[in-house]
């Protein structure tokens, strides 16, 4: 239990440090530490996501780095989507999605990692004072 | 923004929520690098933007998946609890990074969720 909340406390940094919500954590420390099934731990890290997004998303606006039209409208687009993944995964077999949505994560991480490593290099030097240059456009 | 790409976005948002519903992810590590590669968002900016979509998402998601009966709320706020503390530590601690830190941290997440993915039970 106590790694379990101390992986919750992981999964907040990595969420507020990188934007996404904690599932990668959560879901595992659901399954894995407190024992829900897959599908349980999956549908539960839902509900400790939403806290984390609000908080996390209220800190980013006070930092001046959120666009909330973009991101409600990214959002709204992907609540029918959202509807049809859990019909999806409360139909079928989920082994094989699975492991193609691996396969596609570890292609955007090369993909990523390449740019930023391009970057680091010098290839675009104006962004390594941690400047954004691209960042701050008006809304 | 020099103009409004809402198709693009709405894109991301169908990509995202897909593997939201599948997999019990945000959509976050769909999310924040295409808004990156894809839309030329700055790594704050996708990260702080993929938050506000994450809460419509994961509050859909979540809402639908408690009709099902599988939502367990004591063992979500054990861990969503401290994240709230996390979340706050995470957001202080990105602005003093630069931005392709972020990305490489990023590209280092989205393989971690990989093999998770590959390995879990």
């Amino acid at each position: 239990m106590i790694a379990a909340i101390l992986i919750g406390f992981a999964a907040g940094v990595l969420a507020g440090l990188l934007g996404i919500g904690g599932g990668s954590l959560f879901v595992p420390a659901l399954a894995l530490i407190l024992g829900l099934s897959q599908v349980d731990a999956q549908a539960t890290s839902l509900l400790a996501i939403v806290p984390v997004g609000l908080v996390g998303a209220w800190r980013q606006h006070r930092y001046g780095n959120l666009r909330m039209r973009d991101g409600l409208l990214v959002g709204l687009c992907a609540i029918p989507a959202a509807a049809l993944g859990v019909v999806i995964v409360n139909a079928i077999p989920e082994r094989l999605t699975a492991a193609l949505f691996a396969m596609l994560l570890v292609y955007i991480a090369w993909t990523l990692a390449r740019g930023a490593l391009r970057e680091l290099r010098g290839g675009d030097p104006r962004r390594l004072d941690g400047d954004d240059d691209d960042a701050p456009r008006p809304a | 923004m020099p103009r409004s790409r809402p198709v693009q976005l709405g894109a991301i948002g169908v990509a995202a929520g897909l593997f939201s519903g599948l997999f019990g992810v945000g959509g976050g590590v769909v999310v924040v690098p295409l808004l990156i590669l894809w839309l030329d968002y700055g790594e704050r900016e996708a990260t702080g933007t993929s938050l506000v979509a994450i809460v419509v998402t994961a509050g859909f998601a979540c809402a639908l998946q408690a009709l099902y009966g599988n939502v367990h709320v004591g063992d979500g706020l054990l861990v969503g609890i401290p994240a709230v503390g996390g979340v706050l530590a995470g957001t202080a601690w990105q602005q003093r990074l630069a931005g392709p830190a972020i990305r490489l941290l990023f590209a280092l997440l989205l393989v971690v969720t990989a093999a998770l993915l590959v390995v879990r039970p």
